[in-house]
């Protein structure tokens, strides 16, 4: 993704969008897309529009998501449960392997994936979410070569939120519901199966000069406009990030941390489905011979006792309490100091996929003695 | 390590599946042959029970007044005793019993009562003696009864973290089946282990692995009860393969 690209806007409708995917996967690239699986819209590959969730809605609350029917809109439901995270940082990658060979330990790192992808419907706070681990992965001193493989090869196609529902921010975290940068093309959803296209790099202007399309009329740039509009219009919940840092870093014995840990399962379901919390820890698996030994990293969670357990001296966060105020005051305050942003982007997913509930929104507006949620 | 390690698999008061996990290692089993002597294994061999274990594991709960002696006869001649699977590890399905009228369980199951010789509870191995390790399950997870042994034998601890369910069942990409679909589950308050089977399968995890650090069964039962869940509803989810593991057993105390 390099350039400005073509601002132009044009209209392109459901056999515009088939015929993107096919070109994408004649260039090589494995394309991701929603579909409706066990009741939630996760991303897997997909051959044609046909697989799209068409005429699905979401509705989400505190540990709580239902899908439903409702119009004939390709992109009317949200976010799901899996976010783009899953692609670019999966749950478990393998480091390296050693053998013994001829005496001597040779040790072999893993290869990367070269694979290019192509990820359609990435909502603008999950540009913003990829955008952080952008940040963590590949902006400090040093790289993770898995996460910098599998970005190099993305081609993303980002869609402006039309509908938002009632675990949804990002208007608070300044992340959307409109996708200002970061994609390849964006499409906004008008009626009957149309979309209004825009480029974002020089790769997505090449592409979607490839697609049948005609400039948009002034009345479906409205109307382009008016869907944003909308989504964020029907945004209940806010976070007041004024003064947030501070006010997490200033208070580690206030009570609600005691009120939240009495409500915490620890069951680290939040910190999996948050799009930018990228832990991971490295297990070891030694061959039953004795030979070989591997290193595989996978997720973890701070709401772990492994996580911070040391040798000899148990686990430094050993309460429930002190888990829950790391977790959020990671997300909310200290990653400031460590990224240089939020390291939350608003997409509501803790609070849908937390199974009791639990929001992040409510606790900080808690914390500063409001009353808050959505 | 130099010899091969003595293996020795025991049988308390059980079903066999857990020991039946370590043939049904099947692309593994010859490696494990390999790089162990399992001197003794009545479901695969025909040894006696003599001497010296570097490993036994044991199977199954106390609920007889020999198993209550021999036990101890297995540990005199173990340096590690590792226990396999919920009824080793917390009492299993069995411990259902504990607390109830074993009598009249038993008039009711068996036909002629008299021959039954058992004590009034089933009670898990480390009740009786120390134990080393304990591999959790109803039955014990296969890959983690291979790290167990492939970490023994490289001289490291072994990996099988206590943490909920649910990071596997994220991991492995199942959509949650209580946010999604309403669906009581255990996850969040059971040890990992299993790979979030259930879950993979649009069902509730029935806690089969027994419960996981910290394990906040209050706020999950305070959340199934909002569901719509009768006291006598969370009472029998709590009481399954692991009734007799404290965090279930009191939380299943509470509701009835
Ligand atoms: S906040 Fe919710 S999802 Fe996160 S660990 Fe606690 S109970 Fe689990
Ligand atoms: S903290 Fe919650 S709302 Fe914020 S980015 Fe993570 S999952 Fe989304
Ligand atoms: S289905 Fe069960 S185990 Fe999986 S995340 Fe949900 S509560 Fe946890």
């Amino acid at each position: 993704m390099s350039g400005s690209g073509d601002p132009a806007r044009v209209v392109i409708d459901a056999n515009g969008i088939d015929t993107l995917i096919a070109i994408l996967a004649k260039r090589g690239y494995e394309v991701l897309g929603p579909v409706r699986r066990d009741g939630a819209i996760v991303h897997e590959p997909i051959a044609s529009t046909d697989d799209l969730p068409r005429g699905w809605i979401d509705e989400q609350r505190g540990g709580h998501y239902r899908l439903k029917q409702e119009g004939d809109a390709y992109f009317a439901y949200t976010v799901g449960p899996s976010s783009w995270k899953r692609v670019l940082h999966p749950p478990r990658q393998p480091l390296w392997r050693s053998e013994i060979r001829d005496g001597e330990v040779a040790i072999e790192a893993a290869s990367v994936d070269t694979q290019r992808r192509a990820l359609i419907g990435v909502r603008a706070c999950e540009l913003a979410a990829i955008a952080v681990q952008d940040r963590v992965f590949l902006e400090g001193p040093y790289q993770d070569r898995h996460y910098a493989a599998r970005r190099a090869g993305l081609f993303i196609v980002a869609v402006n939120c039309g509908r938002a529902v009632e675990t949804c921010f990002c208007v608070s975290m300044d992340t959307g519901p409109e996708a200002r940068a970061g994609f390849d093309i964006a499409l906004t959803e008008i009626a009957n199966g149309r979309f209004v296209a825009t480029a974002g790099s020089d790769d997505g202007a090449a592409r979607l000069a490839e697609l049948p399309t005609r400039p948009a009329e002034p009345s479906e740039l409205d109307a382009a406009a008016a869907a944003i509009e909308t989504a964020a219009g029907q945004m209940t919940r806010t976070l007041e990030t004024e003064g947030l840092p501070d006010l997490l870093t200033s208070n580690p014995d206030h009570p609600r941390w005691d009120d939240v840990a009495q409500r915490c399962l620890n069951c680290a379901n939040c910190t999996m489905v948050c799009p930018t919390c990228f832990c991971t820890d490295v297990e070891e698996v030694n061959d039953l011979d004795g030979g070989g030994a591997a290193r595989v990293q996978q997720w973890a969670s701070c709401f772990t006792t492994d996580f911070t357990y040391l040798h000899g001296g148990g686990a430094v966060r050993d309460s429930v309490r002190s888990r829950y105020r790391q977790w959020m005051t990671h997300k909310l305050a200290t990653w400031h100091d460590q990224f240089g942003t939020s390291g939350c982007v608003g997409c509501g997913r803790c609070i849908a996929w937390c199974p009791v509930g639990i929001d992040i929104t409510e606790e900080a507006a808690a914390m500063r003695g409001a009353r808050g949620g959505g | 390590m130099g010899a091969k390690p003595r293996l020795g698999v025991f049988k308390f008061s059980s079903c066999d599946g857990c020991q039946l996990s370590l043939l049904d290692c099947e692309d593994e089993l010859l490696a494990i042959v390999g790089a162990i002597d399992i001197a003794y294994f009545p479901e695969a061999t025909r040894a006696d029970d003599t001497g010296h274990y570097d490993i036994a594991l044991v199977e199954g709960s106390v609920t007889t007044l020999h198993e209550a002696k021999i036990i101890h006869s297995i540990r005199e001649r173990s340096t590690r005793l590792i226990t396999i699977g919920a009824c080793a590890t917390s009492g299993g399905i069995q411990a259902l019993k504990n607390g109830a009228d074993v009598a009249e369980f038993i008039s009711a199951v068996y036909a002629h009562p008299d021959y039954i010789a058992t004590l009034d509870s089933a009670t898990p191995i480390k009740d009786h003696v120390p134990v080393d390790y304990e591999l959790r399950g109803c039955p014990i997870a296969k890959h983690q009864l291979i790290e167990l042994i492939a970490a023994t034998l490289a001289g490291r601890w072994p990996r099988t973290p206590p943490h909920a369910t649910c990071m596997e069942c994220k991991r492995a990409g199942h959509v949650c089946v209580m946010v999604a679909q309403g669906t009581p589950c255990l996850g969040p308050v059971t040890h990992a282990g299993c790979g979030a089977l259930c879950p993979g399968y649009a069902r509730g995890c029935y806690g089969c692995f027994g419960p996981k650090e910290n394990a906040n069964t209050a706020a999950l039962a305070a959340r199934l009860a909002e569901d719509g869940a009768t006291g006598r509803d969370i009472r029998r989810l709590f009481s399954t393969y692991n009734a007799n593991a404290p965090a279930f057993r009191q939380e299943a105390q509470r509701h009835g």
